[in-house]
């Protein structure tokens, strides 16, 4: 079979797609089900937010200095991710990658507070198995921290990949969905913030 | 040491039963054919090749198929031994564990082995062809899926002869499927299995989305998109919103029985209901994710063989996404006795029954688009005719259980087991096989023979009716399903023997349409489809040659109508001719070997999970994440394309021979 190399120009290909334009698309549709996904998560927590079995409940447990730090850092990011896209707009592979690192940082912050506070709880006994409630509370958040970190193995690679590609459709592309994802965290976090922790000390 | 391997095996393989033994003799021995087979005829590079690393729509597609199939098969054993064991009250074929094991396992894989990978392996065939694209949006997306769904069948299916097979019913309720209640690892294959292809279902769900959207061929507006793509397009979206609770579901199960968690046990907070509720919150749409789609079929086929246009096309639409939305308000339907109360229950049972609008609409729809209409009986149609009584019976039995107070009565009874059989074979089945023989021609180059397939028909539609219609009156008798045994005093023998007959006119059924196939690959060049157009279709994969080229259009069509091909073929008698646009290069994706290793990865890493081996699990993971790395670094040249002297060429050879 004779294969020749694909070229850049994709204009007048009749019958081919712009690729960005598909993946853009697929992705919001991507972070629809993850929608639903967090939305079973918090209706599960919300059915078993009493059900303590006995054992401690929210508002003995939350440490809320920890969780506002953790949402600063976390919004701060989200902005300073919405910088780099701007960068790139402007065509500043260096500002780009240096807002990247600004936000890698933050989230790293976030995750660390986030594993502190869940190894704190801990100690004091409140695990996962201990009851329902913290079960779930477990799950939920844990979720979320496990979608900001692999957002961030996501970033690191694609620094890389920026570095080496430098600043094409494709890695535009790339940059763009993966801010998507970082507010799409965002958000989903002020619901964490409200429903668990706000809701849960009140 | 010899001791300490001999205790191993003993929990490890699955023991005791003469007939686990045979399986494991057949498994070892069709492995060794296999291997041979592809070695002694050269055959692995093309295996590679051709196969595993595709990411043509089209090839994906196929083993799909063959893999439901090959999923039927087992399934229909499951059945065929159980209605065996129920045939006379004392036969011990199968000891009541082992029947619990063999309904669970029957269910699971007939619903998501079989009836799913069926309908994605339709979705591949037909819908970049009818919409007039050269792919889908996600190529690369789709084998993986692909690859995801057939990993998880397998390592479901691996519980038959290690570790044990799942027992706690196809939907797996707790407390039951607690550790504390099933504490092997059936349960752990059951949610490992399905969690690994659902990841596969849920991509699908996104990919065909997207390429509906966006790929459909220039004036194809979305009233004018054939009725099998709007199916798959309301399907998709009940997927989309319908399989991430699955997902969470299973999850959540999983860290009960893994990790100590307390989500569903019957101590320390849990609450058994809320899975409940969860899993038919994804459960009840499943069906309508299954159903849409065969409903589609119906509608392309009735209009096909009666030689006229779809009566009521806006109707159609909307009626399948009136079902879509309902669906996802009717799951407590299923646990109408659990003590929901009555505003709950009434809240339920109405818009239960309000499904049966939408659902008549499109009934009377195939009924006024066969009137009048010049009727050929080919297989295709012989199976989507035989698909409304048996929808009529459905339906009203459906409306039956629907009323809340009456499924009282009916509750888990075979009354039950007999409607819903009746809904997924007669809607479901009949309607996969029907797209199946309708696309056959499209996909192969040649059409089945119709003599064995008219046997098949008869001996499925027949078997059918004599199989479940005497399992309604065994429900109002008082026969409970997930029964082993029962008593002579009880009287339902006479009926059970005569359910079990119907099945075996099934099976033999199903045999038939081996033959059929079989026959059919003998005798291909005498069966051959010169024209890519055997039935005289309306849409545009009917415009092309069969098989499809791998590029599926040499020029991407304008569409100007409805039933595109259809109004061009009479223009095209009448002499009219649309302007062809000249043939350039193709731009078409690269093969790849990250989805099936990366399957394969996810496989090893499913079964650390089951057993709790973190040498496993660990290795399986990094595997996975390190092939999402390749694939992010290296996508960038995932594509190549077909110069258009080529594609003349192939043009010209395909055509050549016509
Ligand atoms: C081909 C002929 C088939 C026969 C003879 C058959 C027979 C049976 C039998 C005997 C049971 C067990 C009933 C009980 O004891 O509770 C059963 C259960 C079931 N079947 Fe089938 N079946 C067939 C096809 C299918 C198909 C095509 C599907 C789905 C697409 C399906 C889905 C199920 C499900 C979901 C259950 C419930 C399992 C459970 O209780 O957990 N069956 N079937
Ligand atoms: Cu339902």
């Amino acid at each position: 079979m004779a294969q020749a190399a694909a070229h850049q120009s994709h204009d007048h290909d009749h019958g081919h797609h712009d690729p960005q334009e598909l993946k853009m698309l697929g992705f919001w549709i991507f972070l629809v089900t993850d929608v639903i996904l967090f939305s079973t998560l918090f209706a599960t927590f919300v059915v078993l937010r009493n059900s303590t079995a006995g054992g401690p409940g929210g508002a003995e447990l939350f440490n809320m200095t920890g969780v506002i730090i953790e949402t600063f850092l976390l919004l701060t990011s989200s902005f300073t991710s919405g910088l780099a896209v701007l960068a790139m707009n402007k065509g500043s592979m260096k500002g780009l990658i240096n807002w990247l690192i600004v936000t890698a940082i933050l989230g790293l912050g976030f995750i660390g507070f986030e594993v502190y506070e869940f190894v704190e709880l801990v100690h004091e006994g409140a695990n996962f198995g201990t009851s329902a409630f913290l079960s779930a509370f477990f799950t939920l958040v844990g979720t979320h921290g496990l979608h900001v970190s692999l957002g961030l193995v996501w970033m690191i690679g694609l620094m890389f990949q920026l570095k080496k590609r430098g600043l094409t459709s494709e890695t535009k592309g790339k940059v763009s969905a993966l801010s998507l994802y970082w507010h799409f965290l965002d958000a989903v976090w002020i619901f964490l913030l409200s429903v668990v922790y706000l809701m849960g000390v009140m | 040491m010899l001791d300490k391997i001999k205790e191993f095996a003993s929990t490890f393989f699955v023991t005791g039963d003469p007939m686990i033994y045979g399986a494991d003799v057949s498994i070892a021995l069709a492995m060794i054919g296999i291997v041979f087979v592809l070695t002694y005829f050269k055959k692995w590079g093309w295996l590679w090749k051709n196969w595993l690393t595709t990411v043509d729509h089209k090839k994906v597609g196929i083993m799909y198929i063959l893999a439901a199939i090959l999923m039927l098969f087992r399934g229909g054993v499951d059945a065929l031994l159980m209605r065996i064991q129920l045939a006379t009250p004392d036969v011990t074929l199968l000891h009541p564990e082992h029947y619990n094991q063999i309904f669970t396992t029957h269910g699971t894989i007939m619903i998501l082995f079989m009836a799913m990978p069926l309908m994605f392996g339709l979705f591949n065939i037909a819908v970049p062809l009818q919409i007039g694209a050269r792919d889908v949006a996600f190529p690369f997306l789709n084998a993986l899926s692909f690859w995801l769904f057939f990993m998880g069948a397998m390592l479901f299916n691996l519980s038959f002869v290690i570790g044990g097979s799942p027992d706690a019913g196809w939907l797996s309720y707790p407390p039951l499927s607690e550790l504390q209640f099933s504490p092997g690892v059936g349960q752990n294959f059951y949610i490992w299995g399905i969690q690994i292809s659902g990841i596969g279902s849920l991509a699908t769900g996104i990919n065909f989305i997207v390429t509906i959207i966006k790929m459909r061929a220039p004036g194809m507006t979305w009233m004018k998109m054939p009725v099998f793509t709007w199916s798959v397009f309301s399907s998709c979206v009940i997927i989309i919103f319908a399989f991430p609770i699955l997902t969470v579901t299973l999850a959540l199960l999983f860290l009960d029985r893994f990790g100590g968690g307390h989500f569903f046990t019957l101590d320390f907070g849990g609450n058994p209901m809320m899975y409940i509720n969860l899993i038919w919150m994804w459960g009840h749409p499943e069906v309508y994710i299954v159903v849409l789609p065969a409903f589609g079929i119906y509608s392309e086929v009735i209009s096909v063989f009666s030689k006229k246009k779809l009566f009521g096309y806006k109707s159609m639409v909307y009626a399948m996404f009136m079902i879509a939305i309902l669906s996802f308000f009717t799951w407590a339907h299923h646990f109408f006795t659990m003590g929901s109360g009555a505003d709950v229950n009434a809240f339920f049972a109405i818009s239960t029954m309000v499904i049966a609008i939408p659902t008549g609409v499109k009934v009377f729809n195939w009924l006024f688009t066969m009137y009048r209409g010049k009727i050929t009986f080919k297989t295709p149609m012989m199976w989507a005719i035989a698909f409304i009584p048996n929808f009529l019976i459905a339906g009203l039995t459906g409306v039956m259980l629907s009323v809340a107070p009456a499924d009282f009565q009916f509750h888990n009874s075979y009354f039950l087991i007999a409607h819903f059989h009746s809904a997924l074979i007669g809607g479901v089945v009949f309607g996969y096989l029907a797209g199946l023989y309708y696309w056959w021609p499209k996909m192969f180059g040649f059409t089945l023979p119709e003599t064995p397939g008219k046997w098949a028909f008869w001996f499925w539609n027949i078997g059918f009716y004599v199989c479940f219609i005497p399992q309604y009156s065994l429900g109002l008798m008082g026969m409970t399903r997930r029964l082993s045994t029962y008593g002579w005093d009880t009287g339902w023998q006479p009926l059970n023997l005569v359910s079990t007959v119907g099945a075996f006119l099934m099976g033999i059924g199903f045999l038939f349409q081996v033959l059929q196939i079989l026959l059919g690959i003998k005798n291909f060049r005498k069966l051959k489809d010169t024209t890519g157009d055997p039935w005289g279709g309306h849409t545009l994969e009917w415009s092309i040659p069969s098989p499809a080229p791998e590029y599926n259009f040499a020029t991407i069509p304008q569409v100007e109508e409805r039933d595109d091909w259809w109004a061009e073929k009479d223009k095209r008698a009448k002499g009219i001719f649309r302007k062809q646009s000249p043939i350039e290069a193709i731009h078409m994706p690269k093969n790849s070997a990250i989805p099936f290793i990366m399957s394969v990865f996810f496989f090893i890493a499913g079964f650390g999970f089951v057993f709790g081996w973190s040498f496993f699990y660990i290795p399986g993971l990094i595997g996975v994440a390190i092939c999402m790395i390749c694939r992010s670094f290296f996508s960038y040249d995932g594509d190549y394309y077909i110069p258009a002297d080529e594609v003349k060429r192939t043009e010209a050879a395909i055509r050549g021979s016509v």
